[in-house]
Formats: C-alpha cells, sequence, structure tokens
C-alpha cells in the first residue's frame, strides 16, 4: 500500500442557483479517486457554502496515484428527484508524487460543467502521503520529473541526457459522434475527459518507467498529444527525453522540505538510486525491441513519396556512418565515434530539446523530417471494452500476450517514421537528431504522419554517464569555435548529400559552411548573430478532389512531395526577401482536410554572422518576346530590390564587408551588390531536378531563387512587415533583443473562415489563406499596440481544416515589452552572452548563476542575483568601450577579442558581486520591500485572485524561476445547444478559452505556483451545427507550473537580507 | 472569404478605455467602429477598417462577458475567468456605475419601477442618450437601491461596500436611492435649472440630519424596525416639526423674530428694504414647509415648495447670495433669542440642513 491520499472540501462560493423556487442551492460534494467514493454532507439553501468537511483518506497503489486524477463532483441534493450535478473538478495529483514540487494542493478550482461551463468555485486541499515503495516489481514510476519545457529547466543541471522515450496508448473513443447520440451530452463529454485523463496518468507514468530503465529521473520537452481517429478510436501518444537531472541548491533550500514527516518519506524513494528497478537488463531492453517488430503489410499504409524509404537503405545510409573516417581529420572522427557508441545503444538517437546546454551541441546537418500518409481503421482492442474499470489490464509487459495488433500498428507506424527520420539524419553525416516532434493530421479515414527534428552532431559530454574522456571534453570545448561551430558542415565535403554552395566560416574561417541553414532548435545562445530576427511564414493550399480510402490515400501522397517543394521554395523565397541566411525553429504543418492540403511552415529568420550573404531574387521571365512584359518584369525586379533593401534596414541587418583573401573561399564570390541581383535559377533547377530523382527533398538544405509565376512574386511582397515598435518570432528569443521588461501577454486567439465555393482554386485559396493569416498578424498587432515597443514570441500557428469550407487557424503567443534603449540593450546582450561563456569555462563560476536560480528561498541571501547584468553595465570604464565595439564592430576579429575581454571582466564582476552587496542596497527602496511582502503572500490566501502568468517560453523576464511544481496537462470538453444565445460561435469559444486559462490559472495557484512556462495549447478542435444550435469544442493544453521571483524582489532580498540578519542561510522557507 | 468566428483571448483580459466608453455609450458595434474611425486611429495605427470591425466586436465580446460580474461588483474582484488587474477593475467598476447627468436628471425622484422603465424611450430621445445607455444606467440605479434599500448602516458605506464605487460616486448613488425612495419632485418646470449636484448636495445634507441614522439611535436598539435608517427620513422629526408652526402662527412671535433679525441685518444687506418687507412671507413659507412634511405628498414636493416659497420670491427681488446667507444665518440664530419658544434642537435640526439646501438651491 504505497500510498494515501487525502482531500478536505473546505467551502465554495458563486455557485449558480439550482432551485428557482428559493433562488438558492443545497449543495454537497462527492470525492472520487479510483473506485472509492465520499460525500460531504448537504449544505442547505447557500450559494456560499461551508463545508469544512473531514480528510477524506484514499488508500492506493501509487500506480493509481499516476493514473488516476481526483474526481471532485458538486451536486445539488433534491429529495424527490435525482441529484442534480453543478459540475466537475479534475485534480491530477502528479505533481505531488516528487519531492521538491508541492507539497500540498489547496486553492479554489473553477466547478467546471461541459454544457454549462464555469459554475461557481470549490475549496479543495489535496495531501499524498507517499510510502517507501517495497516492490521490485512496480508498475509505477513516481518520482520521475516531467517537464514540457524544451531545455534543461532553470535550476536544474543536466548530468545525462539519455534520449528519446516515446509511448502510445489507445482506446475506444467514448464519443466521438457528438451530434447525434444516445447518451446524454454532458455524460459522453465527461466520459471521454475522464478517460482521457486515464490515458495520459498511465501514458506519464509509462514513459516514466522506460526513463527508470534508462536511468533517468526526468523527462524534459514532454510533448503529449491526442490523435482523435474517430470511429477508430482514441490515440494518446508522447515523446520527451529523458535525463538525469540535478537540482541546483544550496542546502538551505532543502531543508525544510522535510519538514512534514510526510515529506520526508516522499523523498526517499526519490533520493535512492533512481533506478531500483532490477527489471532493467540494461538499456536497451527486449521489451522495446518487441514493441518495434512491425509488419508492414498488415498496415494498408501508404508511405508518402515525400521521404523514399528505398533511401534509408541504400548506399547514403553507409556514407553517414561509413564516411566517419574521413570526415574532418581523426579529431572528429574520434569524438563522433564516442558519441556514436553512445547513441547506437539507442534507437533513437533523438532529443526533444530545442536548447542545449552549453557544448552539447556541435554541428548542426540540417532539418530532416518524414511524412506518411496511412488509413485508419478500427482500432480493435477487447481489452477495453469496459473503458473505465479496465484501462490497466495490459501493463507493460502484456505486450506479447495482448490480444490485438493495433496499438502495435500504431506504433509500427511511428517506429517506421523515426527509421526514416534517423536515416536522413544519417545522410547528413550526424548521428543525432535534435528538436525533434512529431504530430498528425486526420480527415475521415486518413492519417498524415509528421515527424521532424535537426540533423546534429552531438558532443558526447552530457549522452554518457561518467564515462566521458576528460581529455577529449576538453578538446571538445577547445576545438569549437566561438558562437559559428555549430554552423559547420557534418558532412564530407567532397561527399555531399545534396548540392550546396560551401564557404568558408566567415567568422572563424576555418570550416566550411552551407549558404543557408534550416533548423527546427532555438538559436543557440552563443551565435553569433546580425540584426535582429523577424517571423517567415510559408503558405500554401492545394486542392484535392474527393475521394474515398485508399484514392484518397494516394491522391494525398501524391500531392505531398509537391507541397513541400512549395512551402520550401517559399521559406527560402522569403527569407532571401529578408536579407537572411538563416531560419530556427522551423514547423511544417500539412493539414488535410476533404477536398484540400494546407501547408503552413513557421519559422524565425536571422542572419548568421558565420554564414554568407544570401543571394538576391531574380525574376526571369519565360517569353521575352514581349516588351511590355519585360518592363513589367524589370519592374517587379525592382520592387524586390527594394523590399530586400528595405527589409536589410529594418531588421538591422549590416554585415562588415569581409574581403575574399581573408576568407580564403574556393568558390568564387562576386562582390556585394552584385550579389544581391544575381540569379541562382541554374542552381535551383539542379535542385528540383535532385529533388524528384532522389526524393531527397527532407534535407533540405535547398537553394531555389526562382519564382515562375507572378502570383508567387505578388504573394511574396504582399507580406507586410509589422508596424514599428513590433517584432515577432516563433523561437524563445528575439536575437537581437535582450532588455526584455517585466510585462507579459499570452493568448490565443481563433480565426475560421468560410471560403465561398465558386473560388475555389488553388490560385484563389493561396490569396484567401494568405489574407486569413496575414489579417490576423494584424489585428494582433493592433489589439497589443498599447505595449509597443514589444515582440510576439513563440508565434505558433495551427491550421485545421474542420469542415468542407472552413479553415480554423489558431495561434497561440506571447507579447513581451522590451526597453526602447539601445545601448542598454546590446550591452546587457552582450554581458549575458559572456556570462555564459564565462560559465562554461569556468566550473567554480557556473556554480554561481545557476545556483542563483535555483534558489527558491525568497529570503535566502544571494547579492548577485541580479547585478551582474546591472553591475556590468554601471561599471565605468570598460562598458563604454563594449558598447562602442558593438554598436559598429568594424570585424570579427575585434569582436572575438572584445568577448575574450568581456569574459574576463564578467568572471570579475560575479565574483565582486558576491561580497560587494552595497552597491545595490540603496535601491531597496521600503516600496520595494512592500512590493516583496504583497508578493510572497500565499496567492490563495485571503480574498483576491493571486495573479498567474502564462507564458509558451521557457522563461519569464525579469524573474527568476526558482521551482518547478509539476506538469500542467489538461483536457476539456465544451459543448452548448443554445450557440445563438450564448453569443454565437465567436462568443461560445471566446468564453471556452477563458475558462480554460481560467482553470490551467487556478491549478497553478493551488499548486502554490504563480506561473505556467512552456504553456501550448496543443489541440483546440472546434466543432459546430449551427442549423441545430450547437457547437462543442475540445481543447488541451499542457505547460509547467512555476515558482518566480521577480528579480528585482532578489534584489531587495539579497541586499536586505545580509544587512538585517546576520546568518542569511538559516533563514530559508519553503513557498507553498 | 467570411470570417465565421474571430477571437482573441489573453491571459490578462484586455480593456481598450475608449471601446469600453463607445460599449458603455451603447453604441452598436458598427457605430462604434465607424466612431472609431473618425478619431483617426486607422492613420495612427496603419490598420485596416476589417482589423478595426474585429477588435471592436472582440471588446464588445469581452464587455458583454464582464457585464454579469458587473452587476456584482465584488464577484469581478473574486471570480477567476478574467483576470484584470485591480486598477483596471476599479476602472471598469467606476465607468460601469458612472451616469449622465442628462439622464439622472430624468428620473431622480422618480420610483424606480417598470412604469419609469418604460418612459426610458422618451428619455432618450430627449436626451439623445442612446436607449441602450439610459437602460443600463437606470439598471444600476435600481440595482443600487434594491440592494442598499433594506440594509442597515450608512448608506453611502454600504453602497461602496457592496459596488466598490469610489466615495465620490458612492455619495451620487446615496443620493439617487434616498431620492427614489422618498420620491423628491424633481422634474417640474421651475426645478429644471437645478443640477444633479444640487439635489446630491441637498441629499446628503439631509441624510446626514434628517434620517433616522442621524440621530444615532440605531446601535443603541438593534431590534427596532429602523431597518433603513439611512433612507427613510425620520418620522417622528417630521411630526414633530408641527411645532415650529407656531413661529408663524403666534403673531407676536413672528414679529419679534423679524425685528430682532432686521435689527442684526441693518445695514448689512443690500436688499434690507425687500427682505423686511417681504419677511413674514418668507419666513411663513421656510416653516409651512417644515409643517407639511408630515404629508407624504408634501414630503415630494419639497423642493418645488422652496424653489417657489423662497428661492423665488428672492431671486425676483435680485437678493445676491451673500445676503441669502446674512438672511438665512441670521434668521435661524435670532429663533434662539425668542424666549416663548421651546423648540430650539428642532429648529437647528430643520433649519441647518434647510438653510445648506437653501444657498445651493439659489443660483440662475
Amino acid at each position: 500500500m504505497p500510498g494515501k491520499l487525502k482531500v478536505k472540501i473546505v467551502a465554495g462560493r458563486h455557485l449558480p442557483v439550482m432551485d428557482r423556487a428559493s433562488d438558492l442551492t443545497d449543495a454537497f460534494v462527492e470525492v472520487k479517486f479510483g473506485n472509492t467514493t465520499f460525500k460531504t454532507d448537504v449544505y442547505l439553501k447557500s450559494l456560499n457554502p461551508q463545508w469544512n468537511s473531514e480528510w477524506f483518506k484514499f488508500e492506493v497503489d501509487d500506480e493509481d496515484l499516476q493514473d488516476e486524477p481526483l474526481q471532485i463532483t458538486v451536486l445539488d441534493h433534491d429529495t424527490y428527484s435525482a441529484n442534480d450535478a453543478i459540475g466537475k473538478v479534475y485534480i491530477d495529483i502528479d505533481p505531488l508524487l516528487y519531492s521538491e514540487a508541492a507539497t500540498v494542493i489547496s486553492g479554489w478550482f473553477p466547478i467546471y460543467d461541459t454544457i454549462h461551463g464555469i459554475r461557481g468555485e470549490i475549496n479543495v486541499v489535496v495531501k499524498v502521503d507517499l510510502f517507501n515503495d517495497l516492490n521490485r516489481f512496480r508498475q509505477s514510476s513516481c518520482g520521475v520529473k516531467f517537464f514540457c519545457t524544451t531545455s534543461i529547466p532553470k535550476c536544474y543541471r543536466a548530468v545525462v541526457i539519455h534520449g528519446f522515450v516515446e509511448e502510445l496508448v489507445v482506446n475506444e473513443d467514448p464519443e466521438y459522434q457528438w451530434i447525434d447520440r444516445i447518451r446524454t451530452p454532458r455524460a459522453s463529454n465527461e466520459a471521454r475527459q475522464r478517460l482521457i485523463s486515464l490515458m495520459s496518468g498511465e501514458l506519464q507514468r509509462k514513459i516514466g518507467l522506460k526513463v527508470l530503465e534508462m536511468r533517468g529521473n526526468a523527462v524534459v520537452g514532454y510533448l503529449q498529444c491526442f490523435d482523435l481517429e474517430g470511429e477508430s478510436g482514441l490515440v494518446v501518444r508522447a515523446i520527451g527525453t529523458a535525463c538525469t537531472l540535478d537540482k541546483l541548491s544550496s542546502p538551505a533550500t532543502f531543508l525544510p522540505a522535510c519538514n512534514s514527516p510526510s515529506k520526508e518519506m516522499k523523498e526517499s524513494p526519490f533520493n535512492e538510486d533512481p533506478n531500483p528497478n532490477p527489471h532493467s537488463s540494461g538499456p536497451s531492453t527486449p521489451l522495446k525491441n518487441q514493441t518495434y517488430s512491425f509488419s508492414p503489410s498488415k498496415s494498408y499504409s501508404r508511405q508518402s513519396s515525400s521521404s523514399d524509404t528505398d533511401l534509408s537503405l541504400t548506399p547514403k545510409t553507409g556514407m553517414g556512418s561509413g564516411s566517419a573516417g574521413k570526415e574532418g581529420g581523426p579529431f572528429k572522427a574520434l569524438l563522433r565515434q564516442q558519441t556514436q557508441s553512445a547513441l547506437e545503444q539507442r534507437e533513437f538517437p533523438f532529443l526533444t530539446l530545442t536548447a542545449f546546454p552549453p557544448g552539447l551541441l556541435v554541428h548542426v546537418g540540417g532539418v530532416v523530417s518524414a511524412r506518411s500518409v496511412k488509413l485508419l481503421d478500427r482500432i480493435h482492442n477487447p481489452a477495453f471494452v469496459g473503458i473505465m474499470g479496465n484501462t490497466r489490464s495490459y501493463k507493460l509487459l502484456d505486450w506479447n500476450s495482448f490480444n490485438s495488433d493495433e496499438p502495435e500498428t500504431r506504433d509500427a507506424w511511428w517506429a517506421e517514421i523515426r527509421q526514416e527520420i534517423k536515416s536522413h539524419a544519417k545522410a547528413l553525416g550526424c548521428h543525432a537528431v535534435v528538436g525533434y516532434s512529431e504530430s498528425t493530421s486526420i480527415c475521415e479515414e486518413v492519417c498524415i504522419l509528421s515527424a521532424s527534428g535537426t540533423a546534429a552532431v552531438l558532443s558526447p559530454r552530457f549522452l554518457q554517464e561518467g564515462t566521458v574522456d576528460g581529455s577529449l571534453e576538453q578538446r571538445v570545448e577547445e576545438n569549437l569555435p566561438v558562437g559559428c561551430g555549430f554552423c559547420h558542415i557534418p558532412y564530407d565535403e567532397l561527399n555531399m548529400p545534396f548540392p550546396a554552395h560551401l564557404t568558408h566560416c566567415y567568422n572563424c574561417r576555418k570550416q566550411k559552411v552551407p549558404d543557408v541553414l534550416f533548423t527546427t532548435i532555438d538559436l543557440p545562445t552563443d551565435a553569433v548573430v546580425i540584426g535582429k530576427g523577424c517571423l517567415i511564414q510559408a503558405r500554401l493550399c492545394r486542392l484535392k478532389k474527393k475521394a474515398q480510402a485508399e484514392a484518397n490515400a494516394t491522391a494525398i501522397s501524391n500531392l505531398l512531395p509537391f507541397m513541400e517543394y512549395e512551402v520550401h521554395t517559399q521559406l527560402m523565397n522569403k527569407l532571401k526577401l529578408k536579407g537572411m541566411n538563416a531560419l530556427f525553429g522551423l514547423r511544417i504543418q500539412i493539414t488535410v482536410g476533404e477536398n484540400m492540403l494546407m501547408g503552413l511552415a513557421s519559422a524565425t529568420g536571422v542572419y548568421l554572422a558565420a554564414l554568407p550573404m544570401p543571394g538576391g531574387i531574380q525574376i526571369a521571365g519565360k517569353t521575352p518576346s514581349d516588351g511590355s512584359y519585360e518592363q513589367h518584369i524589370s519592374h517587379m525586379q525592382k520592387k524586390i530590390n527594394d523590399t530586400i533593401a528595405k527589409n536589410k534596414e529594418l531588421y538591422e541587418i549590416n554585415p562588415p564587408e569581409v574581403s575574399e583573401e581573408i576568407i580564403g573561399s574556393p568558390i568564387p564570390e562576386p562582390r556585394q551588390r552584385s550579389r544581391l541581383l544575381r540569379s541562382q535559377s541554374e542552381s535551383s533547377d539542379e535542385v528540383t531536378e535532385l529533388d524528384l530523382s532522389h526524393g531527397k527533398k527532407d534535407a533540405f538544405v535547398l537553394e531555389i531563387d526562382d519564382t515562375d509565376a507572378m502570383e508567387d512574386v505578388h504573394s511574396l511582397l504582399t507580406d507586410v512587415p509589422p508596424p514599428s515598435g513590433f517584432y515577432s518570432c516563433n523561437t524563445e528569443i528575439m536575437p537581437g533583443i535582450n532588455n526584455w521588461t517585466s510585462e507579459i501577454q499570452m493568448f490565443t486567439s481563433v480565426r475560421v473562415v468560410r471560403l465561398s465555393s465558386l473560388n475555389l482554386t488553388n490560385q484563389a485559396l493561396n490569396k484567401n489563406f494568405n489574407g486569413l493569416c496575414e489579417n490576423l498578424l494584424k489585428s494582433l498587432y493592433f489589439k497589443l499596440r498599447s505595449m509597443t515597443p514589444c515582440c510576439l514570441c513563440h508565434v505558433n500557428f495551427t491550421v485545421s481544416l474542420p469542415e468542407d469550407e472552413l479553415i480554423q487557424v489558431t495561434v497561440t503567443a506571447v507579447a513581451i515589452t522590451f526597453d526602447k534603449n539601445q545601448a542598454l540593450q546590446t550591452t546587457k546582450a552582450h554581458a549575458e552572452k559572456s556570462l555564459q561563456r564565462a560559465s562554461t569555462d569556468n566550473e567554480e563560476l557556473l556554480q554561481f548563476p545557476l545556483e542563483l536560480c535555483s534558489d527558491s528561498v525568497p529570503s535566502h541571501a544571494f547579492p548577485a542575483a541580479k547585478e551582474h547584468p546591472e553591475s556590468a553595465s554601471s561599471n565605468s570604464g570598460t562598458p563604454a568601450a563594449q558598447r562602442a565595439t558593438s554598436v559598429d564592430y568594424s570585424s570579427f576579429a575585434d569582436r572575438c577579442s572584445s568577448w575574450i575581454e568581456l569574459i574576463k571582466l564578467k568572471a570579475q564582476t560575479i565574483r565582486r558581486g558576491s561580497i560587494k552587496t552595497t552597491v545595490t542596497v540603496e535601491k531597496a527602496s521600503p516600496m520595494g520591500d512592500g512590493n516583496f511582502r504583497n508578493r510572497s503572500a500565499p496567492p490563495c490566501a485571503g480574498s483576491t485572485v493571486g495573479v498567474v502568468k502564462m507564458t509558451p517560453l521557457s522563461f519569464i523576464p525579469g524573474a527568476k524561476i526558482t521551482k518547478y511544481l509539476g506538469i500542467i496537462n489538461m483536457f476539456f470538453i465544451r459543448e452548448t445547444t443554445s450557440l445563438r444565445e450564448e453569443g454565437g460561435v465567436s462568443g461560445f469559444l471566446h468564453t471556452f478559452i477563458a475558462e480554460v486559462f481560467a482553470m490551467v490559472r487556478a491549478h497553478v495557484a493551488a499548486l502554490g505556483g504563480n506561473a505556467v512556462v512552456s504553456y501550448i495549447m496543443k489541440q483546440c478542435v472546434f466543432m459546430e451545427n449551427p442549423s441545430k444550435n450547437q457547437a462543442q469544442c475540445l481543447i488541451n493544453v499542457s505547460g509547467d507550473a512555476v515558482v518566480f521571483v521577480r528579480e528585482s524582489d532578489l534584489e531587495v532580498m539579497s541586499t536586505q537580507q545580509p544587512a538585517v540578519n546576520c546568518q542569511p542561510t538559516c533563514t530559508g522557507e519553503v513557498t507553498t | 472569404m467570411t470570417s465565421e468566428l474571430d477571437i482573441f483571448v489573453g491571459n490578462t483580459t484586455l480593456i481598450d478605455e475608449d471601446v469600453y466608453r463607445l460599449w458603455l455609450d451603447g453604441y452598436s458595434v458598427n457605430d462604434a467602429v465607424a466612431l472609431r474611425v473618425r478619431s483617426g486611429i486607422l492613420e495612427q495605427t496603419g490598420a485596416t477598417a476589417g482589423v478595426l470591425q474585429s477588435d471592436t466586436m472582440d471588446h464588445y465580446r469581452t464587455f458583454h462577458m464582464l457585464e454579469r460580474l458587473l452587476h456584482a461588483p465584488p464577484k469581478l474582484l473574486h471570480q477567476l475567468i478574467f483576470q484584470i488587474p485591480p486598477s483596471r477593475q476599479a476602472l471598469l467598476i467606476e465607468r460601469y456605475y458612472t451616469f449622465d447627468e442628462a439622464f439622472v436628471r430624468e428620473v431622480l425622484g422618480k420610483k424606480l419601477s417598470k412604469g419609469t422603465k418604460k418612459d426610458l424611450d422618451d428619455i432618450s430621445t430627449k436626451t439623445g442618450i442612446t436607449l441602450k445607455s439610459c437602460r443600463r444606467q437606470f439598471d444600476n440605479f435600481k440595482r443600487v437601491f434594491k440592494v442598499v434599500e433594506e440594509m442597515r448602516g450608512s448608506l453611502v458605506d454600504n453602497i461602496q461596500q457592496h459596488f466598490l464605487l469610489s466615495d465620490r460616486l458612492a455619495r451620487d448613488y446615496a443620493a439617487i436611492v434616498f431620492f427614489a425612495n422618498n420620491r423628491f419632485e424633481t422634474g417640474k418646470k421651475k426645478l429644471q435649472y437645478l443640477s444633479f449636484g444640487d439635489f446630491a448636495f441637498c441629499a446628503e445634507l439631509m441624510i446626514q440630519n434628517w434620517t433616522l441614522g442621524a440621530v444615532g439611535e440605531a446601535p443603541t436598539d438593534p431590534d427596532s424596525q429602523m431597518d433603513d435608517m439611512d433612507v427613510d427620513l425620520d418620522k417622528e422629526f417630521l411630526q414633530d416639526l408641527k411645532e415650529l408652526k407656531v413661529l408663524v402662527a403666534d403673531k407676536d412671535l413672528l414679529d419679534l423674530h423679524k425685528s430682532l433679525v432686521c435689527t442684526a441685518l441693518r445695514g448689512k444687506l443690500s436688499v434690507f428694504s425687500e427682505m423686511e418687507t417681504n419677511f413674514k412671507n418668507l419666513s411663513r413659507g421656510l416653516v409651512n414647509v417644515a409643517a407639511k412634511l408630515t404629508h407624504n405628498k408634501d414630503v415630494r414636493d419639497l423642493f418645488v415648495d422652496l424653489v417657489e416659497k423662497f428661492v423665488e420670491p428672492c431671486r425676483s427681488d435680485h437678493w445676491p447670495l451673500s445676503d441669502v446667507r446674512l438672511f438665512l444665518n441670521q434668521y435661524s440664530v435670532s429663533v434662539h433669542s425668542l424666549d416663548g419658544f421651546r423648540h430650539q434642537t428642532l429648529w437647528d435640526r430643520y433649519m441647518g440642513t434647510l438653510r445648506g439646501c437653501l444657498l445651493r438651491l439659489y443660483h440662475d
């Protein structure tokens, strides 16, 4: 009996009136966990009942604790008829299962009903006493931490990055046909919510087990998705990166955590060897192999031609691994071998991370992606007939005996795709894939599975446990040129996987670099970027005949390669139009509908200093005979050239002139001016040819500059830059802006447009789609105009085709204001970068900043926290010089040397900062102190509602994350049968999304947190039936609940504590 | 390509003050868009009309959703659905409960009933305030009235506590509730020159001095029936006012009073002779007003009577305000020297308030 769950129902407020006669409600609460139910007394005639119940105790397996949500149902007591449900609260108690996270869940939760939405709130307290698990054959994985964040969470240190973990669970969908059904809408919605909650709990537990097998203790970059396959069922799948993380904390933060006896017990299973499970005999379990033994004959799948399977078996594969010896000298080979051996133990050397600990990412090859079109059929699953009671009837070990091939089919599908990705990466001379993600698009019985990532070469440093050769590591460090290493090609120059223009790196001039670089990862923090970045989108529609089953799948498969090709052409053209040479955070989404396919690619364009300057775009007319046509062409050409020039100015792209001799490029490069106009159509032709014949497009370091249709050119030029004061990107950070202020606004915007069936041509569609996206962006800029200057970060577009002529675009992003002061910005940027450098260079220094950010003790004394950026810029003398160099660096050599200076300076600053507290004392005004006191009050205490910030980013500007409280993963269904009365579709969805935000915030606040980072709305499926006055929506969101402390507060504390209090280490207090 | 659905939801609810004002003023989305276009916002921001339309719709939807909460402002503070910074919450509430001078003058003192609500159409045409806005304002009055009507304690405090209004606005609402409860006539033609502020000022004085709460009896006797202490006039006090009649009924007393006032003011008033001739009329008027207050009907006509019996005679003789003040002061004080008069405290309670009111009411 490994756990005791305790629940107390305190009170309710703002309950709806359930008894029309008295205008009051006789409310009571049912508390259910697993098969056990408790009830509170009925609190008569009140809309604000005070139950103050006893502690309801559930004695349960930790396995159940992981899988099951706590269900709280509020009902209205009725003597004569059945009790009416007011609403429910589902509480995921997972955050209570590992140490360091929350110790108690306590607060006001919105009472949610799938028909009426939020109906009042209920105050609940939940605790868990976890006992030491003696069962060696356990199925639970309590203690494994999950993070949605796709980088090593702040306040943790990666000891080992074990690699890819994945799992999927399938089930019957209890109610997929929502419009006409037998059960009441409420019953079916709730059945569905409950099921998905259970399935995701189970999935998480299984992933956790895999992590334990790999000897890890955490999953980073955890991405869980639902495939609503309709008739064929429901698939919940997840991927992530298994890691062993170390909490960076001073003892002061840890001691108080043991205050309660329950806490102590909870910690013990975690503090021991992270893998007490003797069952995992090796890193690769037989189980895993089992999972991937798929039989292709079984599935009615059609392999998309976008990724040719042959490829992975042909010499290309051999090239990737075999060419290791001849690539880049003996050192490279050694490095490669070592890393390879580390990675080859793993079936899929994938990381879902998009940002990496310093030194991990060595080279980036380019984007690899694979798609496949599959036909769905019913998931026969006898074990799942009894949905609720029996979900765990197949355990991890039961895969063999499991009497259904279906989950395996789904698994096999993904295995196939992953295999493909792996071989693509090999072809690029890379042994790993980073920034890896998977997605699906389903329409009727056709499903497109997509996977993409960035082929990369990683340093073995984090990949193996303690086996790393120190000297080698040292050499890696030495050999990595500052800020450009990752751009250097990982493949063999003489045996390139695709044609690309290679030049010597413009930064270090030693290694070769490609002319453009596409990646799915975030911009590495040490990358040298010129100017600012911008959001670049490629948008595309293709009509498709309506068809059934296999014919449909064939049609889609045939369209896919053309779509991908065009998307890439657009991306490349737009990138050139912006005068930039690299894309980060690339995400290509292909959506399938009844009669069309939509492609939407988003990425952040930047100008990498290491890469050559991009060529221009030249328009070549097809019929040069006509004079006026010629004129038109030249007019267009001029327009394009003007746009490029304007963009360069807008994004401050002014790379230094580099003389050819210094570069020593083997490829004769024309001078800058002529390069702008240079046509590269020949090369693009080559690419096209190669693309089609070899199907090698996935490794798309392509160079396409031709624009053969006028419409394409027009569409290029219709993209209007954001109004002044606005920047946008889809990555975590915007290159060139670092002086964020603390104001953030996360938002979701949804638009659905109906296409008139008259103008359904490809071109009209494209135009419509383009207009839709552009208008949406314009609306966002307008709405957020009061925040300028600001940057829209992590702009995430999702397209779906809910019906024949409907296009739905959902955008989630965060607007962050920044300081206009440019001088401050550049110095600060430098300071931050150099800080990074400094911390990698010097181990003892490393401890400093990291300890600070792990510091969950508000009153804990640490003066250096905020000080370094400040003191760096306020340090007289040197910073002024820096400012000068940073504003106009005349050459890279200068810049590098100034960096080294900065590193030295930085190191000093940090040391000084830890001793010198007087600098900031004067800043600690009494008002700041007051602010802090307010803030440190528990968010749910008192009457006012505490502010919970939400952001898709992994950080909060101007604040330090001091504690991760656990993953938030919530699924909601909302339905209405009175659509008009609720303000139509817009009113309905607006309310629902606001409610979802509210419920996320409430859960975070109840965990003791004040923010959600890495927030993502993974699904927003909206269906309407206006003729019946009905609509339904499903939303799935996730993120990491955290506690953050404002840097200004930290400063106050750090300066005050030493002065007032002489024993700063003992004042630790865990904020709960 | 038509937009079926178009929404924007921020983690922090975006409030555009300008759009909020347009919404409060009862403009339709299209009118609001047109007004915004006219304000030149398109030129300033480079936005298109479509963007503006979508933005306005979105704000209107948000306000519509917030309206339910604004009906009970403490709910707005405790609700979880909209994350709104406290300063913004205060702004939302304050603006929502703010009313138009023109509108309040129309309904001040009227019964806040369905009947009055039906007249809103006319009020809307008359004042040029949209019907929607009229409805909101009327419903606000009614809502506040209903909540505090039966409540013990200070009217202003009650309003502030239940509607979280600023002090200024809470006082205004107290006046509105007080007027509605006592049904003071304010709509007569001869009262048109008076502003809401004039009435509110009088209401405050009356609440302070003429209600049960003013006497401070309630705390000592919580079980009594004096529930709405601040809303109802002190019946006993009104009954007692009859006693003042002796001041005009007893000819000697009246003459003595007159001579006392005249002696004191001789040479100090620019309108002394007019005062002297009019003294008995004015005094009779003021005392009769007091004596009549036992009847509800006459209570309602209080302001009409005050204007007819005092303000208008003085105004027709062109009394300057300073003279009115001097006269009223002396008129009140002199009573203390009337040996035969026993109701000094009653007189002070009556005249103290009335003097304040009259001075406020005395303007063009």
